[in-house]
């Protein structure tokens, strides 16, 4: 029984209103009605992420997914976006380190015209080769500014720096000296080998019963088949940090550094995850950003934003507080920061601290349940992370039961203070 | 389907209710009509700071203890300071509304303005406002608007000068908060899960108690029409290039925003309307997307109108191809806009242009806070019914409507041509 719940669990996804079925090819579909609903979401991915690029091809993934809609066997790019931008429908396509990923909305009545070019986008592709290029020098831009962004820097030096070697540790969107050697061959070989159905997943919400959902489903995606798709490659390790590490990394003529402190976390299927992620929301999140936000920002009026966050992924994670400070208090703040995590390491959290992120675990469901989006992100999550249809219902539960001695063992697992990376970017410190 | 009460306490404060019973929700907004646009030279930003003093607490609800509450009950919150308003927001589940009630209620008159907390929060807005300098588009736009405007208070940012920053005293925000921050000056919105009667009940116990007030007459805002195109350059760091043109807009409340609406999205493509939740519609398809991004000249555009008291500004922002000029860039721009002044739009652009927003009104009815927020935003510029009406109102637009507002408020000497000219390209960027 669990003291917080005020919320109705049965409102919450679960077994009984989620239809799960995986198709012939091997795709997987997972769909939960919401008939109030005119419009309808489509979103998932597929085993084609940059574990499977080499290192000197760094964005070679991201640059074959961004190319996926220039352009099919059946459609022109123009012809593909006026029938999506006619309709007032939305698609696109990203990657992360195990997969690719796509998105999109549509009116309900719209959902097969969705399918179809998700289906046409995956399995017909042409890259024309105009466009392969047009396309290389929107990447390189948006690499350019990512240069001058103080917070990105500092966030792709800390992911450097704590994952030395592994995927984890290199920027989706690489670098401009790999996305120049990226060839239109390269695009074409890796869409052939790496996209197919195989542990392919399609999540369906919105304003269309489950049956049709699958329907359709089958109807677009049935035929996409790919028989030579490689199983993702077993990674590396990730090895924790044996002392702490410090880069700045400089960029001229900029009024705000940032900062990122942090180490390893617990990866997003880990028993000690929930544990964890209730210790990171009194440390920085709760309230107007926890711990580190009442230190940093409101006593010591140093930062706009100062919080942390855990990223859980499928091989390991990480912990991470994050600031934007005037160049001049870069040190100040990471000192501050860093006495904080000891305290925290040491003397853990108190019961009434506890409580209060439980009911703010469990009071923020609804919302974070509320529209299409939300659902289809959490029956994603579900799929990518093994955590079973029945999560959201046992979920009040399983978050009522963490003791604060749970939130201190789990913690100290990963967080040492004597070992972090320490990263931050913009102008020289004074 | 949803009750609509519209109504006004007798001390003055405007209430707008709307049942929506789709999710366990509640989302309160309160709206003051105070921004940049009541302020005066020497004491920019005072509206935004007042903002940030209301999250420091009142003798019943101390500072620290607000965003806790929320917290706990699994809620969101956040505040926004603008040209012509300042808007705070809880969206809770429905049975903890009492809790945005009591604190809204509590916080129109009793807030503290602590000495020690103003100060500490003087270097958290100067931390804030040093945040936006590092982006070329934040140093480009606030040249712009000072070329833009020659009196009014659109000419600076929300956020306020640097130096006023520095001076402004404790006094100055007391004062402008007591001033503004009177039922007669503000309009409380509240949509979600409840009964209309019910919920006034709450309001009227809460808010009906306060006393009476108005805010100040503001001094005459009239602001010269503009005989001539400007032209400013701001340098700094950075490999990109952008080219901002701002041209003196219509008011939201005015029959040619409509027209200048449709413009915008045959230029630029659908704006999204929804501020929370929603997403937009790609503009791949729009004429200036083709004119300049397929024609390699640039690799992003859009356009963005704004409904504002006062006429603001329409503007178009390209970010420069790195082998190409911002030169070439606005030429091709004029091109198009001068090909929309000569020809007459064809019917079905305009119907697609309708199409889409009908799709995004779609899209942004799954949420409520998005809901609610529209109940008191539009108020803030016009009525709710600007924003029931908005679809119906487009049709209307013809291509006459649109041809018109092209050749009026497209014309160069209402405009402001911006172009920011990274360092490392200079001698390329004329």
């Amino acid at each position: 029984m669990n003291p917080f719940a005020s919320i109705n669990s049965q409102s919450l996804p679960g077994p009984d209103d989620t239809l799960r079925v995986v198709l012939e090819n091997g795709i997987t579909v997972l769909t939960r009605p919401n008939l109030e609903s005119a419009s309808v979401v489509v979103t998932g991915y597929l085993q084609a992420g940059s574990v499977f690029e080499p290192n000197e091809k760094a964005g070679l993934a991201y640059f074959t997914a961004a190319a996926l809609m220039r352009g099919t066997t059946r459609r022109t790019f123009q012809q593909i976006f006026d029938a999506l931008e006619s309709s007032g429908a939305s698609l696109g396509f990203g990657s992360s380190v195990h997969t690719a990923s796509f998105g999109g909305r549509a009116l309900a009545e719209d959902l097969p015209l969705l399918l179809e070019l998700l289906a046409e986008s995956l399995s017909e592709p042409v890259f024309p080769p105009e466009y392969i290029e047009r396309l290389r020098a929107q990447i390189m831009t948006s690499l350019a500014i990512r240069a001058q962004d103080t917070a990105d820097m500092a966030s792709l030096t800390f992911e450097k720096l704590l994952f030395p070697g592994h995927p984890y540790g290199r920027p989706d969107e690489g670098f401009p000296e790999t996305i120049s050697a990226i060839t239109r061959q390269d695009i074409v070989d890796f869409h052939r080998r790496h996209y197919g159905p195989r542990q392919m997943v399609v999540v369906i919400v919105g304003g269309v019963s489950p049956d049709a959902a699958v329907e359709q489903a089958q109807k677009a995606l049935g035929g996409f088949s790919n028989p030579d798709q490689p199983s993702p490659p077993s990674l590396s390790g990730v090895q924790p940090l044996r002392e702490t590490i410090r880069q700045h990394v400089e960029i001229p003529g900029k009024s705000q550094a940032d900062l990122v402190i942090g180490t390893l976390g617990p990866k997003r299927n880990s028993p000690d995850y929930l544990a964890v992620s209730l210790g990171n929301n009194i440390l920085g999140q709760f309230g107007m950003m926890g711990r580190i936000g009442d230190v940093v920002r409101e006593q010591a009026g140093l930062a706009y934003y100062a919080s942390t966050s855990l990223n859980g992924w499928i091989e390991s994670g990480s912990w991470e507080v994050s600031a934007g400070v005037n160049p001049a208090n870069l040190s100040r703040a990471a000192d501050l920061i860093i006495k904080e995590l000891e305290h925290y390491v040491k003397d853990g959290v108190s019961v009434e601290e506890l409580q209060d992120s439980q009911a703010n675990f469990i009071g923020r469901l609804p919302l974070s349940l509320e529209s299409n989006i939300g659902v289809a992100n959490a029956l994603l999550n579900l799929e990518r992370f093994q955590l079973g249809l029945d999560y959201y219902r046992r979920y009040p539960d399983m978050v009522s039961e963490v003791t604060p001695d749970q939130v201190l063992e789990a913690s100290r697992r990963y967080l040492d203070p004597q070992r972090l990376v320490i990263a931050s970017a913009g102008s020289q410190p004074t | 389907m949803s009750a609509l009460i519209k109504t006004k306490l007798p001390n003055g404060l405007t209430v707008q209710l709307k049942e929506i019973h789709s999710a366990p929700l509640i989302s309160h907004w309160i709206w003051y009509r105070v921004g940049l646009r009541n302020e005066v030279p020497g004491k920019t930003g005072l509206s935004h700071w007042v903002e940030h003093m209301q999250f420091k607490g009142t003798p019943q609800m101390p500072a620290g203890v607000l965003d806790k509450a929320i917290s706990r009950d699994g809620g969101l919150w956040n505040a926004f300071t603008y040209l012509d308003w300042t808007a705070y927001f809880e969206t809770m589940p429905a049975d903890k509304i009492d809790l945005a009630l009591n604190l809204e209620a509590d916080r129109m008159t009793n807030s503290l303005f602590d000495p020690q907390e103003v100060e500490s929060e003087r270097t958290v807005i100067m931390s804030e406002r040093e945040g936006n300098e590092n982006e070329p588009l934040f140093r480009l736009d606030e040249a712009i608007q000072a070329a833009a405007f020659e009196r009014h208070p659109y000419r600076f940012e929300v956020v306020g000068e640097m130096e006023d920053l520095r001076t402004i005293q404790r006094e100055d925000l007391y004062q402008h908060y007591r001033a503004y921050y009177v039922p007669g000056n503000a309009v409380l919105a509240v949509a979600g899960d409840f009964k209309v009667e019910e919920m006034l009940q709450k309001i009227i116990e809460r808010y009906g108690g306060i006393p009476a007030g108005q805010p100040p007459l503001l001094p005459e805002l009239r602001e010269d029409e503009m005989f001539g195109e400007k032209r400013v350059e701001i340098k700094g760091p950075g490999e990109t290039a952008y080219l901002r043109l701002a041209y003196r807009a219509p008011v939201a409340a005015h029959r040619d925003f409509f027209a200048l609406t449709v413009v915008d999205s045959l230029l630029s493509g659908p704006s999204s309307l929804n501020m929370f939740g929603g997403g937009g519609i790609s503009n791949k398809t729009s004429r200036l997307y083709r004119a300049l991004v397929e024609k390699e000249l640039a690799v992003s555009i859009n356009g963005a109108l704004q409904a504002t008291i006062d006429p603001f500004l329409y503007n178009l922002t390209a970010t420069v191809h790195p082998e190409q000029t911002p030169k070439a860039v606005l030429s091709a721009m004029d091109e198009q806009i001068d090909r929309l002044q000569q020809e007459r739009v064809p019917e079905e652009e305009i119907h697609r242009a309708i199409k889409q927003a009908r799709a995004l009104f779609a899209y942004g009815s799954e949420n409520i806070t998005n809901q609610a927020f529209w109940l008191g935003y539009s108020e803030m510029f016009s009525t709710y019914e600007w924003f029931t009406q908005y679809v119906q109102t487009l049709e209307t637009i013809t291509p006459e409507d649109v041809q018109r507002a092209a050749r009026f408020y497209l014309q160069p000497n209402r405009r402001v041509i911006g172009i920011y000219i990274p360092e490392a390209r200079q001698e390329t960027a004329a």
